[in-house]
């Protein structure tokens, strides 16, 4: 099967008065479609950096140098220009951001909002995108979705809001649906709530989707595959269970070790220090500095993403010999 | 604290504003020893000199040198500002932290004195301030600096709205801090930029509104060398002897500037937004 | 830290009691419409019963707006509580005045959510921890040694002391929080989702050293958090909260092995656990909180849940202890043997 996307050797930089900041530092993965992948890190790992020049959102200032290319069914998303990208952004490509208070517009009521999607990228009558509106509302799961699209967001609460917004994304059935930790501002119902609803919609609009987020749990909840992101690096990637199982990357398993488990009372490991400084990164692995396990090569070079088992890939030193 | 100096220093106009009042400045404590005449030597035999080797930048019609005239002119423009801005800030900035931290009646009371005091144009204030209490440098020092009270009084109590609920003065109220150290340790250093810049614009203004009454005949006594007062004088002599309104009007005009940039200047570099994109 | 358990029921006498709270409510009114002719009471807290024993780790997690942070700051009596009874070590907080208060505040103290808020950027971090002590007049003649030595105790070192907030990661500040909260000796300790904002490997961290602390100055601490895991992981006993009553409160393992009010079933139902292998199609609770302002008629809950009857619509249940040392307000168990707490 060929994949919907590929990136390739993406690197994101920004300019600033300090010096290149690498945020995002020559990563490669894959989805396919109706696959779920979850890009998964610490805040500044550059896992929302990612994301964001997948979509075309960073690279037009000065100060933000782009490399690499981002393969969507074939083309290259980043040698496109502005005019191409609104194309392909909220009909082939969408996104749900973090915060449902902010992302819907407070004086248009809701159902015209997403209406409004459609007759931007669909040649489709006012009446039709209407009725596709409310068809798609009351798929997310909004009862009365007649009468609630005739709202406006503010009458709608924070978990109604979210639900909206998935609404607007998937109003197109894109072929991607990129969200950026959607549920980190709900509460834990409401996340379950949201979290299976995407589940479900992906199996009926054939949708794939790549889940930004800092929580485990949510990974383990939705997830297919999971890439771990540290420092702008891909340090591990590997299907879902396989990752939970035999995590191989010290900072994955560094992670793991960091959360409390519901019912266990299990004494937590925390990773010392903390993440560096992306204005002055060391030579070698951005890791080194807090792993357990730190090699003298791991101070010389970065170690590149490879693969260690089937379907398993790390960067990391200490699985170099084992090829 | 180096990080605002760099900022402040790359900022070249804001820069040259401070470098402009630091020389004012100078002029204003070292006058006696910098200006080449007695300010208030009359001298017959030179009426209205035109600007030349002897007399810089010309005399008056009772041939005083105007140069330094100027130079202790600038005392009495920093001076003025010094006090009248030092009144308002202190008495201002009290009542603003007062208000904004205490909130309710007093609030209510402190900020309608202030929209009272705002309702009128500030110097149809000043000017009536002046007219009941009578001509004299103090009165004037008063008047300025009542009418610019409520500038304070509203910048310090709108910061101190917005850093009221922060959860630093929480923690302080948790620890058990009395209102009045938090007043002083918690809020006032945190409102502190602001108020900087209001300051600087404030000493802008003060100068002017020194120059403007005292053209108007409602400023300081007669005799002494302000700016104003020498502006008034001259604009009689405007047409044979331009020199003696339009050197002190530059004086002020430039001091004025140099103010306004200066808070500009420090305005940007005070802000912490921006600040905060330079880490 | 489990064997603990055992001394906290209810049978305890009063003197393993620090905290005892009755019937504390707090609600907040706002007046609104045309000439605030209307009145809105949003009832924040809404009838606490429940003490805090010496020594112990009382979590509580709810939901936003389900008033456990308000509780928090009811309990150091930051704000003032509309109704009910208040008692720390036997002093009735809602008795003191302003300035018997404040004597009393080093003996109680927080530590807050944000750390990038909660420090005064213009303050060196020696001053800011000093400031409890300067406050209350505590160790004189050692103050900078002791500031010193707390500093070192939550892990940052000495030499940056005069180095401000902004300087500091957010695990970093956290640690300056806690080592202020420390600086009073105090005997309670209230800390509000202290690591909600921090990452995964620092909440590690964190959580290691408030467990460490608690351990070692034999602190009794309320834990307040969003994240139930978090909460289980810290305290000896957690009670639920639901639209600003407390629905359940027992010992942790308890809890999760044996939950009673439906609500926190749903709730440990919805954690999203960190193993795939555990991925079910749980049946997720429905709806979401309701307003406040508007809360339903009978049970909080009544709206939401899935074992709800006539009587849950009609009469509140009373919070009482189901099992010794296990409270729950709920219908379904109030067939079973009354015993009232004290």
């Amino acid at each position: 099967m060929r994949n919907l996307l590929e990136v390739n050797n993406l690197t994101t930089y920004f300019k600033s008065n300090k010096g290149l900041i690498k945020a995002v530092d020559g990563i490669n993965f894959t989805v396919s479609s109706r696959e779920i992948l979850a890009i998964v890190g610490e805040s500044g790992c550059g896992k929302s950096v990612t994301a964001k020049t997948i979509l075309g959102l960073i690279g037009q200032k000065k100060n933000e140098i782009i490399g690499g290319e981002v393969l969507f069914k074939g083309e290259n998303l980043l040698t496109k220009n502005y005019r191409e990208m609104q194309q392909i952004r909220g009909k082939e490509i969408s996104t749900v951001f973090q915060d449902p208070m902010t992302s819907l517009n407070p004086l248009h009521k809701v159902g015209q909002q997403i209406a409004e999607v459609l007759t931007i990228h669909e040649q489709i009558s006012r009446q039709a995108a209407r009725k596709q509106a409310i068809n798609i509302l009351t798929k997310v799961g909004i009862p009365s979705a007649a009468s609630r699209a005739e709202q406006y967001p503010h009458q709608f609460s924070g978990g109604m809001r979210q639900r909206a917004i998935i609404a607007m994304a998937l109003v197109c059935r894109p072929d991607l649906l990129i969200a950026d930790e959607p549920t980190t501002a709900l509460d834990v119902t409401i996340q379950a709530q949201i979290l299976d609803l995407l589940q479900d919609l992906r199996h009926e609009l054939k949708t794939a989707i790549i889940m930004i987020t800092h929580d485990l749990g949510v990974v383990a909840e939705i997830s297919d595959t999971v890439a771990v992101m540290y420092a702008g690096h891909l340090v591990e990637k590997a299907p879902v269970k396989l990752l939970f199982a035999e995590a191989r990357h010290p900072y994955t398993k560094g992670l793991l070790n960091s959360i409390p488990r519901p019912g266990s009372r299990k004494k937590l490991e925390p990773i010392p220090g903390q993440p560096p400084d992306l204005h002055n990164l060391k030579t070698g692995c951005n890791f080194a500095d807090r792993c357990p396990s730190v090699m003298a090569k791991c101070r010389q070079q970065s170690p590149l993403l490879k693969k260690i088992a089937p379907d398993h890939q790390a960067a990391c030193w200490l699985y170099e010999e084992e090829r | 604290m180096r990080e605002f100096c760099y900022r402040f220093y790359k900022n070249k106009l804001a820069f040259l504003g401070f470098i402009i009042l630091f020389i004012f400045l100078v002029m204003a404590i070292f006058a006696p020893y910098l200006a080449p005449y007695d300010p208030f030597q009359m001298d017959p035999q030179a009426m209205l000199q035109p600007p030349g080797a002897d007399h810089l930048f010309g005399t008056d019609q009772f041939g005083r040198d105007i140069l330094s005239r100027i130079i202790f002119g600038s005392r009495i423009s920093f001076k003025v500002g010094l006090i009248s801005v030092g009144l308002s800030l202190i008495v201002g900035v009290s009542m603003g932290i007062v208000a904004g931290y205490y909130g309710g009646w007093l609030d209510n009371l402190i900020s309608r004195i202030m929209d009272v005091m705002f309702s009128f144009p500030q110097i149809f204030l000043a000017l009536v301030i002046m007219a009941v209490l009578g001509t004299s440098s103090t009165n004037l020092m008063l008047a300025i600096g009542l009418v610019y009270i409520p500038i304070f009084g509203r910048i310090a109590r709108a910061s101190v709205l917005s850093i009221k609920d922060s959860l630093y003065i929480e923690a302080a109220n948790s620890i058990g801090v009395s209102n009045l150290i938090i007043m002083l340790r918690h809020i006032l250093p945190n409102i502190m930029a602001p108020i900087i810049v209001q300051t600087t614009l404030s000493f802008g203004f003060a100068i002017r509104a020194e120059a403007a009454l005292s053209f108007l005949g409602l400023g300081v006594e007669a005799d002494i060398p302000s700016w104003g007062i020498m502006l008034n004088q001259g604009k009689d002599w405007m047409e044979m002897a331009w020199w003696n309104a339009v050197f002190p009007g530059l004086s002020a005009t430039l001091a004025i500037l140099s103010f306004n940039i200066l808070g500009d200047g420090l305005r940007d570099a005070l802000d912490p937004r921006l600040r905060n994109e330079g880490e | 830290m489990l064997t603990t358990n055992n001394n906290l029921s209810s049978q305890n006498k009063d003197s393993k009691v620090l905290l005892k709270i009755r019937n504390l409510k707090k609600h907040f009114i706002s007046k609104k419409g045309l000439f605030f002719s209307k009145e809105e009471r949003v009832k924040a807290v809404d009838g606490l019963n429940f003490n805090i024993y010496r020594g112990e780790t009382l979590g509580i997690v709810g939901e936003s707006g389900c008033g456990k942070s308000t509780t928090g700051r009811l309990l150091l009596r930051l704000i003032k509580a509309t109704a009910g009874q208040l008692e720390f070590d036997g002093v009735n907080l809602m008795d003191l005045n302003k300035k018997e208060l404040t004597a009393m505040r080093h003996r109680f103290q927080m530590i807050f959510q944000d750390p990038f808020a909660s420090l005064n950027p213009r303050l060196k971090i020696k001053k800011i921890v000093a400031e409890p002590m300067l406050t209350h007049q505590l160790h004189k003649a050692d103050r900078a040694d002791r500031v010193k030595a707390l500093l070192e105790e939550v892990g940052i070192s000495s030499s940056y002391l005069n180095r401000y907030p902004h300087e500091f990661s957010g695990g970093q500040r956290q640690r300056i929080g806690i080592a202020r909260a420390l600086a009073a000796e105090p005997e309670f300790i209230v800390a509000d989702e202290p690591v909600a904002a921090l990452d995964v490997s620092i909440q590690a961290q964190i959580l290691n050293l408030l467990n460490k602390l608690q351990a070692e100055l034999g602190l009794t601490m309320l834990f307040i958090a969003h994240d139930l895991s978090v909460v289980q992981y810290i305290s000896d006993r957690i009670g639920v909260m639901y639209l600003g009553k407390m629905v359940e409160l027992t010992n942790s393992d308890q809890l999760y092995q044996q939950p009673l009010h439906p609500y926190t079933k749903a709730l440990l139902a919805a954690i999203p656990v960190p193993d795939p292998e555990l991925r079910t199609n749980k049946n997720h609770l429905a709806g979401e909180v309701p307003s406040p302002l508007n809360p339903p008629r009978g049970c909080n809950f009544n709206t939401r849940c899935p074992a709800a009857f006539a009587k849950c619509r009609e009469i509140e249940p009373e919070f009482k202890e189901i099992k010794p040392g296990h409270f729950c307000a709920c219908h379904l168990y109030s067939r079973e043997e009354k015993t009232n707490e004290n």
